[in-house]
């Protein structure tokens, strides 16, 4: 299969040539494919968010190509405008660039710079909010007088308004309590099924990511030293912890449950999945 | 964005990084003072000396200074012109040049080259005393140097508080202008083509969103100011004692040697 999106040798430095000089990515090649949902992970400063701006054509690579639908991004200007509308980004605290009189205008922001005319701007407007579950009254409001939460989903709506074929979110549920991050994840995956959209997940939650990406790359130090299916990448519990990236609860309680020699399933890490592994070693006890 | 280099501190542990901010401030002063004495071939060669020496002592690239002087080269370019164009030459001297409305006499070429080294040395100067200097301490020499002022009630300390939190803000507005910058990048806005209209008006986006972040900030900082009982500068004392060491007072009579050499240079005709 083609990838939708593809880096090779991506390598990106900070203030070449200054005292300040820092090599954030270092040869990284990636390939995300069409429709599939993505997680991306790595610890603070390991160069999560620089890999991803340079998805969209916001960061230049200092050596390296980045190709969307096998097209270099960077080809003419045309073709990086292009990779701005077709994969929407979404920042870390995307809340505090919000800036029109309404929410209606701030969401329309995207799509009115892409040139639509005005009735596919006011569906999309519409369809957006509806996707983040803002009610229609909330839209004549000034977004400054949301609460947190909500600016957060007007922002996220201001993405997919402009319905991008791949859809990035750096750690869109930073800071938020676990009925907004259920929120919030629930109104993607809905994005991700309906549109049947490319989704990429920047997080530092391990639970999150095993519950929601169909597949898992870990950032480190500007490198990819780990990808695949959760499954796989959390049966690395050490050299995860290595890396200051723990695994989620579930496959530390079955990892030592299986050190003290019961036989069960090593490649838990849900509570759903933990229940049937219990049961059927049970089950097996049982019989 | 990132890159401008004007007034950054780059860290070090060289002579020059350890003396004291409050003589760092003053030979600079004295520095400029001689500049400006300096006439002749003679004297601009010993404070060009000098500064090559205090750049040595301080390890800064000369690459780094240099690219520091981008931001002033039209300025240097104009000054150098209008000198090289309107400096008459003694009575008697033959112009090397002479086109339309413009003559150009051996005295306009000196003069001019004078101009460009003296701007040069001035910049650079002042240049080697942020890059090795840490703006906090650029504040807290300042602060002590100006506090004679308060006699006449000059309100020093709240002025050197101003200045250092303008200056710990400076990178953080930048850093947050980058970030909102690409977040609407990312949503489509265009920055930099356009006649100027469209430009200005492309910049709400990014104004808008700066402000109230500006304003936040200053609000939580003023909260937690308070917080820890800040009242201005009565009864203050500090965290960083500045002490004067022995290789101070070289420095300082070494500044004072300086202008007297240059003065006496000036003196002597050359
Ligand atoms: N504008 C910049 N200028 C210089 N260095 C930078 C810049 N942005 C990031 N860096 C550096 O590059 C490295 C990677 O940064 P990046 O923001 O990609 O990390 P991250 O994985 O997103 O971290 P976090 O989880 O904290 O968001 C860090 O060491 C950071 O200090
Ligand atoms: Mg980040």
């Amino acid at each position: 299969m083609e990838p939708i999106l593809e880096t090779k040798k991506l390598c990106h430095i900070y203030s070449p040539g200054t005292p300040f000089e820092h090599g954030a990515l270092r040869d990284v090649d990636l390939a995300i494919y069409e429709g599939e949902f993505l997680g991306v992970m790595g610890r603070t400063g390991s160069g999560k968010s620089t890999l991803i701006q340079h998805l969209n054509g916001l960061l230049k690579p200092t050596s390296g190509q980045v190709l969307l639908r096998g097209e270099d991004i960077w080809a003419s200007k045309e073709s990086t405008r292009q990779a701005r509308f077709q994969v929407g980004l979404v920042f870390q605290y995307p809340e505090y660039q919000l800036f029109e009189e309404t929410v209606y205008k701030d969401i329309a922001f995207g799509p009115r710079n892409m040139g639509l005319d005005d009735g596919e701007i006011d569906r999309r407007v519409r369809q957006a909010a509806a996707f983040v579950e803002l009610p229609e009254s909330v839209l004549e409001q000034s977004p400054f007088d949301l609460s947190g939460g909500q600016k957060r989903r007007v922002a996220i709506a201001g993405v997919i308004a402009m319905e991008p074929s791949v859809l990035i979110l750096d750690e869109p549920t930073a800071g938020l309590d676990p009925v907004g991050t259920e929120h919030i994840l629930g109104n993607i995956r809905d994005y991700h099924r309906s549109k049947n959209a490319t989704v990429i997940i920047v997080s530092h939650s391990m639970e999150e990511m095993a519950r929601t990406a169909e597949r898992l790359v870990v950032v480190h130090d500007g490198r990819i030293p780990l990808q695949g299916p959760p499954r796989e990448i959390f049966a690395h519990g050490e050299e995860l912890e290595e890396m200051g990236l723990g695994v989620p609860q579930m496959a530390r309680v079955f990892h030592r449950l299986r050190a003290m020699g019961a036989d069960i399933d090593p490649s838990v890490y849900t509570v759903e999945q933990a229940r049937d592994a219990i049961l059927t070693a049970l089950g097996k006890a049982v019989e | 964005m990132k890159d401008i280099t004007l007034g950054q501190f780059f860290p070090g542990d060289t002579v020059v990084h350890r003396l004291d901010p409050r003589t760092k401030i003053v030979f600079t002063a004295l520095y400029i003072v001689a500049l400006f004495l300096a006439k002749s071939y003679v004297s601009y060669g010993v404070v060009l000396g000098v500064l090559a020496l205090c750049v040595a002592l301080s390890r800064i690239k000369v690459k780094v200074l240099l690219r520091g002087m981008r931001a002033v080269i039209f300025i240097v370019a104009i000054t150098a012109l209008l000198n090289l164009f309107y400096t008459a030459g003694a009575p008697g001297e033959a112009p090397l040049f002479s086109w339309w409305i413009f003559t150009v006499y051996p005295a306009g070429v000196r003069a001019a080259a004078f101009m460009i080294l003296r701007i040069l040395l001035l910049i650079s100067c002042t240049f080697l005393l942020t890059y090795t200097t840490s703006p906090i301490l650029i504040t807290d020499g300042l602060e002590r140097l100006l506090s004679p002022l308060k006699k006449i009630k000059v309100p020093v300390h709240e002025l050197a508080m101003m200045m250092s939190i303008a200056l710990r803000f400076i990178p953080t507005l930048v850093e947050e202008t980058d970030k909102i910058m690409s977040a609407q990048r990312a949503r489509g806005a265009d920055f930099d083509t356009g006649n100027l209209a469209r430009r200005a008006k492309a910049l709400v986006p990014l104004l808008v969103p700066l402000f109230i972040s500006a304003f936040r900030r200053a609000d939580e900082l003023a909260i937690a100011m308070e917080c820890r009982c800040y009242h201005g500068g009565e009864g203050r004392t500090r965290l960083r004692q500045l002490k004067f060491a022995a290789i101070d007072y070289a420095a300082f009579s070494w500044g004072i040697a300086l202008c007297v050499i240059v003065w006496a240079l000036a003196r002597c005709g050359l």
